[in-house]
């Protein structure tokens, strides 16, 4: 791997098992993770993108789940190592942040404890020296008094510093890479807005590369470096922040955005997408994936086999149906582009 | 002219407990707001968490007990009313639930659930009843074979549409929808609202739409009143809150909702940081020494802002 890639996903392919037949629900993944990187994957729900995270930090059900391909951490291969070998690495060189707080907490121990856990498990710090660890990781979450906190139970604190507590528990080994799935989701955007903040901040102190699994594109656009999105198990466009945002190639991403309701635009009607995502059973597995959402563009505009194609540096689009690629203008729904690209 | 007015509702929740497990102290859910609705105006209440915005939505469709304060609807007292198949006001007010999969009987095909509001307040025959599902399915834009089929059957969207089917079967005046379009991804989300706005327009319905999402609220509503702990701090026509906010709360609320563009996003932080050092400095002049709102000040015709008269002449 290159200098600053810390994480190098080739060709990931995780199926879960539904009648004795597996069916991937992420299909074809690659990507890479480079150091001081904020790197948001972003979909809708059942697009792929938190059966990624978990596939990266090996939190899935061997019995029912398959991963294929090579996730390269360390100079290790993470997809294929036994479960021993995994809990050597999750936690200490990569960490995850988990959506719900109060759920990724456990209600009968005190804060101070959960925080300690890793410490105890993949350090060799004295009893003392953990105390006062955990008490530095509070205070670097931004909680005020470390003390009264490490003492207390999550049902005693408020959804935003449960939050902390899950980062401070995330970082407390000083990961390599940090996998934040739907970080603020839970949360109100005051909280939400004090969250982000700190995630960028504790990174660049630390350094790490963060991935970050959302829906949220205004999250998005906060603190992303660079930005992958997601349709039906495939990565459909990537580019870094300002590109995408300026200028979105694929309809999936161009329709995504004209949905959004916006805080300053004026028009009346939002844009939808036709039909619906298909399920995991029904996914067509050659062909572009997204055309039967966008029935008006002609098949001659699709690749018969879609793949990424770099059309300026650092941008990767899949297929080439954006090249014909026009909103559909009919009754009532007046089309407005916020982003055109002209 | 308003078809419906609140006067300083309040609702209350009694704490009990210590001995005999007597009242010990209230929690003001909702504390004294007033409000009105006029017809073919959206009106919306935002807040966080916590702050008593279902609750008054519950409240105002009978859900929660009032414990002070007045519904005047058409002239007629309906606070803490029985519900009754006679009146008008429950016919006329009907509410969308958030969780749109709860909000239907797993148990009950679509055909009964939408049939429940006609059978209680409409007089119709069987014939006429199976009609008026058909045409409600047909403005929801859902196939006649969905009548027979169960609410599990369907995608979220589609559940949501069923929920608003229902709330317009007997033609209200006003709908409260409680966080419609929080479950639902984008491209969904963008589907509800539009088809609410559209039977908006058709029918000259009311909403109250409870949201903790300013960009949905600002996109649907004429009218938007902020919450904070039972209160408000702010209310005012759409442009009054977003282009001119007064109330500290506010503008906090503002500056923390990420923009949809990654361009200036360095600037947007520092901003935050100092509206977030404004707040902590001027609360007192916005917050009485139990941390309650102060009463509503007038600042021009439709916007009203909570703070003491000693900041008035500043604003």
């Amino acid at each position: 791997m290159k200098g600053n890639e810390l994480l190098k996903i080739n060709n990931l392919h995780t199926g879960f098992r539904i009648k004795d037949t597996f069916y991937d629900a992420v299909d074809g993944v690659s990507l890479t993770v480079k150091k001081n990187e904020i790197l948001a994957i972003v979909g809708e729900s059942g697009c792929g993108k938190s059966t990624l995270a978990t596939s990266v930090i090996g939190l899935y059900d061997q019995n029912k789940t398959r991963v294929q391909g090579e996730i390269l951490f360390d100079n290790k291969n993470l997809a294929a190592l036994s479960e021993e070998q995994m809990n050597d690495i999750r936690g200490f060189q990569i960490s995850m942040i988990f959506q719900d707080p109060l759920s990724a907490l456990n209600p009968l121990m005190r804060i101070g404890e959960q925080i300690e856990e890793g410490l105890v498990y993949h350090t060799t710090l004295k009893q003392t020296e953990r105390e006062s660890r955990v008490l530095e990781l509070l205070q670097q979450v931004g909680i005020r008094n470390p003390e009264r906190v490490a003492k207390q139970f999550p049902h005693q604190l408020s959804g935003g510093m449960r939050q902390r507590v899950i980062i401070a528990i995330a970082i407390a080994c000083k990961p390599q890479i940090i996998i934040a799935d739907e970080p603020t989701t839970a949360l109100d955007v005051t909280i939400q807005a004090q969250i982000l903040d700190l995630l960028i901040d504790l990174q660049a102190e630390t350094e790490a590369g963060i991935i970050l699994i959302t829906h949220d594109l205004g999250v998005v656009a906060e603190v992303a470096d660079r930005v992958a999105v997601m349709y039906a198990g495939e990565i459909i466009e990537e580019a870094a922040v300002e590109e995408l945002f300026a200028n979105p190639k694929h309809p999936y991403t161009r329709s995504l955005f004209n949905s959004i309701p916006q805080m300053n635009s004026q028009s009346d009607r939002l844009n939808v997408i036709e039909g619906i995502v298909p399920s995991l059973m029904n996914l067509p597995r050659s062909g572009c994936r997204f055309s039967s959402r966008i029935p008006w563009i002609p098949g001659e505009a699709h690749e018969e086999n879609p793949t990424l194609h770099e059309i300026s540096p650092g941008h990767f689009v899949r297929c080439t149906c954006w090249k014909e690629f026009h909103f559909k203008t009919d009754k009532g729904g007046g089309t407005h582009e916020l982003y055109a690209n002209k | 002219m308003s078809f419906m007015q609140i006067n300083d509702l309040k609702v209350h929740y009694p704490v009990r407990g210590g001995f005999f497990n007597t009242v010990i102290d209230q929690v003001l859910a909702v504390d004294g707001i007033t409000m009105e609705f006029e017809r073919g105006k959206a009106y919306g209440l935002v807040g966080e968490s916590g702050c008593g915005k279902s609750t008054t939505g519950k409240a105002l469709i009978g859900l929660e007990k009032i414990t002070s304060g007045s519904i005047i609807y058409e002239g007629e007292n309906v606070t803490n009313k029985r519900r009754n198949r006679k009146s008008s006001f429950n016919r006329d007010v009907q509410m969308i639930f958030q969780d749109a999969h709860s909000s239907l009987n797993p148990r009950k095909r679509v055909r009964d659930i939408i049939a429940e509001p006609i059978r209680n307040f409409l007089n119709l025959t069987p014939k006429e009843e199976e009609r008026k599902i058909s045409e409600l399915l047909e403005i929801v834009g859902m196939p006649e074979d969905a009548k027979l089929k169960y609410p599990h059957e369907f995608s979220g969207g589609q559940k949501q549409r069923l929920g608003i089917a229902r709330a317009i079967a007997t033609n209200p005046k006003l709908i409260i929808a409680d966080e419609p379009v929080s479950a639902l991804d984008l491209s969904v989300q963008a589907q509800v609202l539009n088809f609410m706005k559209d039977i908006q327009n058709e029918f000259g319905l009311s909403y109250l739409f409870i949201s903790h999402d300013l960009g949905v609220v600002k996109h649907m509503c004429d009218h938007i009143s902020i919450m904070y702990k039972g209160r408000f701090v702010e209310t005012g026509t759409k442009a009054d809150i977003y282009t001119n906010p007064q109330h500290i709360y506010t503008k906090r609320l503002l500056s923390a909702i990420p923009e949809v563009s990654p361009v200036g996003r360095e600037n947007r932080k520092r901003e935050r940081i100092r509206v977030e050092q404004n707040y902590q400095a001027e609360h007192k002049n916005y917050f009485d020494e139990n941390e309650r709102v102060f009463d509503l000040l007038q600042v021009s015709n439709t916007h009203y802002v909570a703070s003491t008269s000693q900041v008035k002449g500043v604003l």
